[in-house]
């Protein structure tokens, strides 16, 4: 089966979780990501959505972060202060996903502004969970597609912190989650080096090349010597992630009042 | 005991020029009537706070009526941005609007320090993001015991909340079911509490022992208002109407429209 490159994005990320999991999911990329794993090889896995739905098993992705779907089909729903207090700064959270407007080398993530702080040239909608998803989850993934815009050599602003600027940056403020350990885009995967933290290129998708890569990547990006290729996505997979998709667009294309 | 009033007289008794308002409600139960309301009745120069400033605040600013935002998240989720929020950062449009800028974590525990009456929040947070260098009310205290660094924000106190809930019962007690968000927080935050409901029946029927009430005490003023959080929703009354959401993006993208709808749906339309 042919397949796009958003659905080798979803697919790649998806296959990285297990039934062990404790997710905190994002809408968007992750949100598809989770539940096409819990859908396919990961039945057992644990999605937390940060409207305060724990357990929770959506028939169909949520528009909103606190669509009824989260509510009805959720083990519990705590309120918005107890999930952030016990359930992510209490470190029971094995995995957060985060996207953004910009990603640096170091995987830090602006979700915040374009130009400046103070007189910013884009306003975006800002963090959200996602300052202190980066920190308290045990680790996270970052889904992204790729491009010169996206993938810059120093974010405008840090909304998010990934590993700073390299190094022990992570541990010298604290931080005792291992931090972005990988990055998932529409052409590749990344992961950060043991030392520098710079993210490198572990694994090409099938039929994308390197020139492909660095051409939608705004520094000089370094490529694992052991550089792999991603299995394609299988069939089970492309039609788990499809019905999903058209039972959602179902959903949210007609007033549901 | 609250006051049962209508709509127009709850607002008009609640909410004056100059105010420090939260409307509440985390994508759920988000109180739109009263907000349109407070459009309706010119109210200027407010201070809203919000976590997720969501469609209501993006209408409220956009008809001027906002001086200031406090907030943590300020999209349309799912859609992508509010352009009447980033008109006004970006142009000043139709007035400047002062920003102040949390992360969920900062705005929940924030009211949940506000509910629980003290002056501060202290928790694990803001890790090296650059809001700490650009909102001054994001400072670190050092714990007392183990010398751990600690982030603090001063306690969320707004003069009002403004929450939807699903019903009342004659004595005023509020029954809230489903993603409940902050409200309980921010309505014993607040130093008035004016709740919109669905309806007001003769028993609450809790479904639990530890179903989240608000006791007829802590709530200032009720109205009832069937259909109050749409195009949010109300669980077990109506569902979120997604459609209308994305719907949004195109409405609000450019001043004119945005005013015509307004103009077509708020400001001419009679108070629920």
């Amino acid at each position: 089966m042919s397949y796009t490159t958003q659905e080798m994005m979803a697919i790649a990320a998806a296959r990285v979780l297990t039934n062990e999991d404790v997710c905190f999911v994002g809408i968007g990329a992750p949100s598809q990501a989770c539940n096409l794993a819990r859908l396919t090889h990961a039945p057992g896995i644990t999605l937390i959505y940060e409207s305060g739905t724990i357990g929770t098993k959506p028939d169909l992705l949520p528009l909103s972060i606190g669509d009824p779907e989260l509510c009805t089909r959720a083990r519990c729903t705590v309120s918005v202060p107890e999930m952030f207090q016990y359930w992510l700064q209490g470190g029971r959270i094995s995995v957060g996903f985060l996207g953004g407007a910009q990603l640096d080398k170091f995987a830090n993530i602006n979700s915040s502004v374009v130009g400046s702080y103070a007189r910013p040239k884009v306003r975006l909608p800002g963090g959200g969970g996602a300052p202190e998803i980066a920190a308290h989850c045990r680790q996270t993934y970052v889904v992204m597609a790729q491009s010169r815009r996206s993938f810059v050599d120093r974010v405008d602003f840090v909304t998010s912190f990934g590993y700073g600027e390299g190094g022990d940056h992570r541990e010298r403020i604290g931080l005792r989650s291992l931090g972005p350990t990988l990055v998932i885009t529409d052409l590749c995967m990344m992961r950060p080096d043991p030392t520098s933290r710079e993210l490198s290129v572990v694994a090409l998708h099938p039929g994308v090349t390197r020139e492909q890569v660095q051409a939608h990547t705004g520094w000089a990006v370094r490529f694992a010597p052991d550089l792999t290729t991603t299995e394609p996505p299988t069939e089970h997979e492309l039609i788990v992630l499809r019905d999903l998709l058209a039972r959602t667009a179902q959903a949210h294309g007609s007033a549901s009042a | 005991m609250p006051r049962f009033l209508p709509l127009t007289t709850a607002v008009a008794a609640s909410v004056q020029d100059g105010m420090t308002v939260a409307m509440e409600g985390f994508t759920h139960l988000i109180p739109f009537a009263a907000g349109h309301e407070i459009i309706r009745q010119g109210r200027r120069d407010l201070t809203l706070m919000r976590m997720t400033p969501d469609l209501i605040y993006d209408q409220l600013i956009g008809m001027g009526c906002v001086r200031k935002l406090i907030f943590s998240w300020g999209g349309n989720p799912g859609v992508g941005s509010l352009h009447r929020l980033r008109d006004a950062v970006e142009h000043g449009w139709p007035r400047p609007i002062e920003l102040e800028e949390h992360s969920h974590a900062a705005m929940a525990n924030a009211y949940h320090a506000g509910a629980a009456g003290l002056p501060c929040a202290i928790f694990k947070g803001y890790y090296g993001s650059d809001l700490v260098g650009n909102n001054p009310n994001i400072r670190f205290v050092t714990c007392p015991f183990s010398g751990e660094p600690l982030a603090a924000v001063p306690a969320l106190r707004p003069d009002l909340a403004i929450v939807h809930a699903q019903r009342a019962d004659h004595e005023g007690n509020v029954l809230i079911e489903g993603i409940v968000g902050v409200q309980k927080e921010v309505v014993l935050a607040a130093r008035q509490a004016l709740v919109t409901v669905e309806e007001v029946v003769d028993d609450l029927s809790a479904p639990s022992p530890n179903s989240c009430i608000l006791p007829h005490w802590t709530v200032t003023t009720i109205a009832v208002v069937p259909g109050g959080a749409y195009p949010s929703y109300a669980h077990g009354y109506y569902g979120r109407d997604n459609a209308f959401y994305t719907a949004w993006d195109s409405i609000s993208r450019e001043r004119a429209p945005f005013q015509a709808w307004m103009e077509q749906h708020v400001l001419g339309a009679a108070p629920s």
